[in-house]
């Protein structure tokens, strides 16, 4: 064999695995797709289920699912930022500063069931909490962190020194150098970085497993305190746990359905924020 | 008083990222703790070494977490035995030889697969990968190792493909022109220069998809069968470490035996992706100073 057709050869197989990765998942979503399709409806969406989850819809799972997402948030996006602007404006070089990236990719690798662990040691036991959205929220705040973290560390990093320089040379601090001209222009990356940790933690099950979702409610959770139900957990429950799961399967690719495209629309949303902002940062420089 | 504010918003940001650190140093010190009384009960050894795992057996229970740590690490050898090659290549391809216009289709659809929540790569184990890998094989049903093997290579793509890709593209241009310069093609410019120069890139990517994938635990607990017991293929139904915490956490009562040996298992768990991640760290940090 020539140098040439090698090379064809070799770059097809390439090209074949590219092609795999992309078959992978037009299998994965084109299954769920068209079997979910079918069952989302008006009611689906915003009916409690009934007749022992054999029938109705998955209301309590969405609200559920927000609400947790919305306490996650709460803990981890300030921590985060402010975490991130430590380690890109302020940091020294030092053990101290390495010690914490260090623990910042650690923790990104701490397996979520371990997470699970956690939140039942500190916040259902320790602190009190019972099993309960604020436990659940709290422990998906802790893994979402090193994500938030590192995408606004990365945001803070595309800021040209000479924004910070500018505001200091005008005798501006640090602190308003950073309030004024380094946070705006890196609040799009910011963002787009919180919303896919916030994408990744709503469509966790295991760290809430133990923490505060419930089987099945009958009424929403009323504060903080109460347990919920989960659209991750609810397709869990009815894809391996039901009593007739031949029967409800219908209603799990609908669930699934619904989950993915809320895991998804939170992605795109943030994938279409990044290239906005990037293209207009290349148009102004 | 100027300065001392300043002083006192750099603590502050100083504080939040300390978080991090209290927080990894917690988990530790809480699976420890929550740990150490299983002991009272259970021989360290026999925890370690026993094949059964029985934990709430009618006269005797046993805890050894063996059968279960094969289970995990065979779950794992078979689910890097399909996304290395796959990413790696994939990887290649979009560094190397894709156009821009293929590497924009590729990358999203590499970020949308990092996106699929565990649970909906385990329900599709059970609802299509399932039935397929029963009927190949003539089996009853097709939860089993080689189910799981093929969901977590696919939950370790995107880290192994993104992270082998940024590896390849940060190989110096000037490799590949010397190396075309010197009459070799695109092709073995890549084989020969550019894999080999981005190798322990690529090795940290392959770690960290391992360590993605032993911690993984919705998708083995849906589609493996989770029968507790030591594997002899992947035909078999296996229980991984993760399953089984998921599986049992939420049945045992609290500060028994049985309630603490999970956090057990947990810290077996913790220890072993910790030690993975630490080595892709390592390897990543030795191959920027090379750089």
């Amino acid at each position: 064999m020539s140098g040439r057709q090698k090379q064809f050869v070799g770059f097809s197989v390439l090209r074949l695995s590219a092609l795999v990765v992309l078959l992978i998942l037009v299998v994965i979503l084109g299954d769920i797709v068209v079997k979910g399709a079918g069952v989302i409806s008006w009611d689906f969406l915003t009916q409690a289920p009934t007749n022992g989850m054999t029938e109705g819809g998955i209301f309590p799972a969405v609200v559920g699912t927000f609400l947790v997402t919305l306490i996650t948030a709460v803990i981890a996006v300030p921590l985060g930022i402010f975490a991130a602007i430590y380690l890109n404006e302020y940091a020294p070089k030092t053990k101290v500063t390495r010690l914490i990236r260090l623990s910042i990719r650690n923790l990104a690798g701490v397996p979520s069931v371990v997470f699970g662990l956690f939140g039942v040691a500190l916040f259902v036991r320790l602190f009190g909490f019972g099993t309960s959205l604020i436990a659940a929220g709290a422990t998906l705040g802790l893994l979402t962190l090193p994500v938030i973290i590192t995408a606004s560390e990365e945001a803070l990093k595309t800021v040209p020194n000479s924004y910070r320089e500018g505001a200091l040379a005008l005798g501006a601090t640090k602190w308003q150098a950073i309030r004024t001209n380094v946070l705006p222009s890196a609040l799009p990356g910011i963002l787009t970085g919180v919303i896919l940790g916030l994408a990744r933690a709503a469509g966790e099950t295991a760290p809430i497993l133990f923490t505060g979702v419930a089987f099945y409610l009958p009424f929403l959770p009323d504060s903080i305190f109460s347990q919920f139900m989960a659209l991750p957990y609810h397709l869990y429950i009815l894809a391996t746990q039901h009593h007739a799961i031949e029967q409800v399967r219908p209603l799990a690719y609908g669930t699934a359905l619904v989950l993915i495209t809320l895991v998804f629309s939170m992605n795109l949303f943030a994938i279409i924020l990044r290239s906005y902002f990037r293209r207009k940062a290349v148009n102004s420089r | 008083m100027g300065r001392f504010k300043e002083s006192v918003y750099k603590n502050f940001f100083f504080a939040n990222a300390l978080v991090v650190v209290v927080i990894l140093a917690g988990i530790f010190l809480l699976l420890i703790r929550n740990s150490l009384p299983a002991f009272l009960e259970v021989n360290f050894l026999d925890f370690l070494t026993g094949k059964v795992w029985n934990p709430g057996g009618y006269s005797e229970s046993s805890y050894g977490i063996l059968s279960l740590l094969v289970s995990t690490l065979m779950v794992t050898a078979g689910a890097m035995l399909f996304a290395v090659p796959l990413g790696v290549l994939t990887a290649a391809y979009i560094a190397e030889v894709a156009s821009p216009r293929e590497r924009e289709i590729i990358k999203p659809v590499i970020e949308i697969l990092a996106g699929i929540p565990s649970v909906v790569v385990g329900f599709f184990g059970i609802v299509v990968l399932g039935p397929w890998i029963a009927r190949i094989f003539n089996l009853s049903n097709g939860l089993n190792a080689v189910n799981g093997s093929i969901l977590l290579g696919i939950m370790a793509l995107p880290t192994i493909i993104s992270l082998a890709e940024d590896a390849i593209t940060a190989v110096p241009d000037d490799y590949r022109q010397a190396s075309l310069a010197l009459g070799a093609n695109r092709w073995e410019t890549l084989v020969k220069v550019v894999l080999p120069a981005a190798l322990s890139g690529i090795i940290a990517a392959v770690m960290l998809g391992m360590g993605r994938a032993i911690g993984e635990t919705m998708t083995v607990l849906m589609a493996t069968g989770n029968a507790p017991a030591m594997p002899g293929s992947f035909l078999d139904s296996v229980r991984t470490m993760t399953a089984t915490i998921a599986i049992e956490l939420g049945e045992v009562p609290f500060n028994s035996t049985h309630f603490y040996i999970l956090f057990a298992v947990g810290l077996v768990l913790f220890i072993m992706t910790f030690l993975v991640n630490l080595a892709s760290d390592l390897i990543l940090e030795r191959y920027q100073e090379v750089e």
